[in-house]
């Protein structure tokens, strides 16, 4: 089963069974550590509640962040690109069509015509 | 006897079964909806048979071919041609078998699939035909040894395409799309033609295998080459010429878009099997190919980055869709620019070129899975918006399933069937330049990142009230995504016997032009 599994990509291999049988027993081991907490964890206490920076714990209707919120780091960092690329997309018909004439013509001269 | 005939006439039936089906629907449909959904699952299970039979064939005993109008349709040149062949052949050989292959799959999951999402909608008997249609556009396009019926298949696929993107005709805005769509694909139609003409006017032919073997290139050869890669890559949704796919995917209903998938994919097809085997050799392969290779880093890189912005989850999926597609380029592209020398392709050049066609298998097989995904979202939520959505992982479990082994294989992470053929890719381009294979990586990085996203907007976070009576979607849907599903595990499971099998014969395929000639011509 693992042997028929075997990728080779002509510089090395990938084994998805070996790599699945890993995970499976890395996964094991994290659950069998976890259990040993869990065991020991006095019931009734805080501990295995979550904290916050010791601000009360919002309602969970109001903790799901939305698609919006996310990455904006990254895309901050990257307004200079996003601010030229972003217009680019104007969704008019004969912008497109112009964008093909411009590679057309690339491919022109790069195909040897000119 | 039946099985004789069906086994001689693949090529044939393989076009012939889908447009029967296709015409005879809205007869079907005047019977009612249930005579119509069988007629459906059993054309397109047909098709697939086909092609699945055909495929076997081609793999055992080599190239099969078809001429139309012929006594013996195995033979191309028939006594009173004059040594050319003069009727319409299909030429399937591996590469062409292993596209019909992938396109049966999806259209027989798109059927499936579309059964109950639509029930709600008129116009049903319209849109299989039409689905049905592009079916047959798609199938003829990738089997095809002359260049006018190309054509013809390409405008076939465009026009039943351009009219399903256009079938939620309540919101303008798809008939907005489906008017891009049709725009141009026409205009990628017509530039082709014209190149067509051009050879045809210095050859004396359309058929592929007679014009490689005349192939001088030219002048004229070099203007049609560019002509043809063009309207092929825009098409196929390559940047900057990418423009219309989110427009257009976003709008389609979602077992459409899973779909154009696979016709955008053919379109690909086009761009390999001119420059492989049409011009093979004689074109400056390395200039060529580094074309290739640009396009192919720039729809990876613009795909990925637009997509993290997005807000609405198909429109999303239609960037990842432009960025995959990067890849299959990169892939195809550094195997085109060494094709010349022998060294490096045994080294890396058809490592990358395998990476690329297993990539376009695999790209079929999730993006299509994570289009049906959508589609079940937006059937029981109503809504693409991705900050309207969330906390549907605990109604629709098994479409969270499905999404999440779809946003793992797109992400290349592994077992899954987009690691296999992004560790093909990194490696063999790693090879023809580092700084490829690194931008490659990167984009993996980035399309987690977005899918992360997606996920975590959908199916996270608590219950919300205005979904509160949210319930899994059918099972003919779930059933859908579940042979994607099930087909994404299994190639990222067991990829070197889908390479063996189909990938490596279909690679060879495109390189050997002299074995696709002789095919033909005679010699083989």
């Amino acid at each position: 089963m693992a042997l028929i599994a075997t990728l080779d990509t002509g510089f090395g291999a990938w084994n998805p069974v070996i790599w699945i049988v890993t995970m499976m027993v890395a996964l094991v081991i994290a659950w069998l550590i976890r259990s040993r907490g869990e065991s020991v964890q006095p019931p009734g206490t805080e501990a295995g509640k979550p904290y916050l920076s010791g601000n009360d714990i919002p309602y969970p209707e109001e903790t799901h962040v939305a698609a919006s919120n996310l990455y904006w780091g990254f895309t901050d960092a990257m307004k200079r690109y996003y601010g030229r690329a972003v217009p680019l997309h104007t969704g008019i018909l004969t912008d497109y069509v112009l964008w093909y004439i411009g590679v057309l013509a690339l491919a022109i001269i790069m195909a040897g015509v000119l | 006897m039946i099985g004789e005939f069906w086994s001689i006439n693949a090529p044939a039936l393989l076009i012939a079964i889908p447009m029967l089906g296709a015409f005879a629907t809205p007869l079907l449909g005047k019977m009612g909806k249930t005579p119509r959904n069988l007629w459906i699952l059993l054309i397109t299970a047909l098709t697939f048979a086909t092609s699945a039979l055909l495929a076997a064939e081609v793999y055992t005993t080599g190239p099969v071919i078809y001429t139309f109008g012929a006594v013996d349709p195995a033979v191309a040149l028939v006594s009173d041609s004059g040594g050319i062949p003069v009727r319409i052949i299909f030429n399937v050989d591996a590469m062409s078998a292993f596209m019909a292959l992938m396109a049966s799959v999806v259209g027989l999951v798109a059927g499936i699939y579309s059964l109950p999402s639509g029930k709600m909608k008129s116009g049903r008997d319209g849109y299989f035909s039409l689905l049905l249609l592009l079916l047959v556009g798609i199938l003829g396009m990738v089997c095809t040894g002359d260049l006018f019926n190309f054509f013809v298949f390409l405008e076939i696929s465009s026009l039943a395409g351009a009219a399903l993107v256009a079938y939620r005709i309540d919101k303008g805005v798809a008939v907005e799309a489906g008017l891009k769509y049709a725009f141009l694909s026409s205009l990628a139609g017509l530039i082709f033609l014209y190149a067509v003409a051009l050879l045809y006017g210095q050859y004396d032919s359309l058929n592929i295998a007679v014009i490689a073997e005349r192939m001088q290139f030219g002048f004229l050869d070099k203007v049609a080459l560019a002509l043809f890669l063009t309207g092929l890559a825009m098409k196929a949704g390559a940047v900057p010429m990418h423009f219309w796919m989110p427009d257009t995917y976003s709008m389609a209903p979602s077992a459409i878009t899973a779909f154009l998938v696979v016709s955008s994919q053919a379109s690909l097809y086009g761009v390999f099997r001119i420059a492989f085997t049409l011009y093979g050799l004689r074109l400056n392969y390395v200039t060529v190919g580094w074309f290739i290779i640009i396009l192919g880093v720039l729809s990876m890189l613009v795909g990925v980055s637009m997509a993290i912005l997005q807000e609405n989850v198909k429109r999303l999926m239609a960037y990842h869709s432009i960025s995959q597609t990067g890849y299959m380029l990169l892939g195809v592209g550094v195997g085109l620019a060494v094709l010349g020398d022998p060294a490096m392709m045994e080294s890396f050049g058809l490592t990358a070129m395998e990476g690329g066609l297993f990539h376009l298998v695999n790209n079929a097989m999730y993006k299509g899975l994570l289009f049906l995904t959508a589609g079940a979202i937006f059937f029981r939520a109503g809504t693409h918006n991705l900050n309207k959505l969330g906390g549907l992982g605990h109604s629709m479990k098994l479409t969270m399933l499905f999404f999440i082994i779809g946003a793992l294989a797109i992400a290349g992470i592994p077992p899954f069937n987009g690691f296999s053929s992004k560790l093909m890719i990194y490696e063999s381009v790693f090879a023809f330049n580092p700084l490829l294979a690194i931008i490659a990586m990167v984009v993996s990085i980035l399309t987690l990142a977005s899918f992360v996203k997606v996920f975590h907007a959908i199916f996270m976070g608590p219950k919300r009230g205005e979904y509160a009576g949210v319930n899994e979607v059918p099972v003919p849907m779930l059933a859908a995504m579940g042979i994607l599903a099930l087909l994404t595990v299994l190639m990222g499971i067991f990829p070197q016997q889908f390479v063996d099998l189909m990938i490596r014969p279909a690679a060879g395929a495109l390189v050997n032009q002299g074995s696709y000639i002789a095919s033909v011509m005679g010699g083989l």
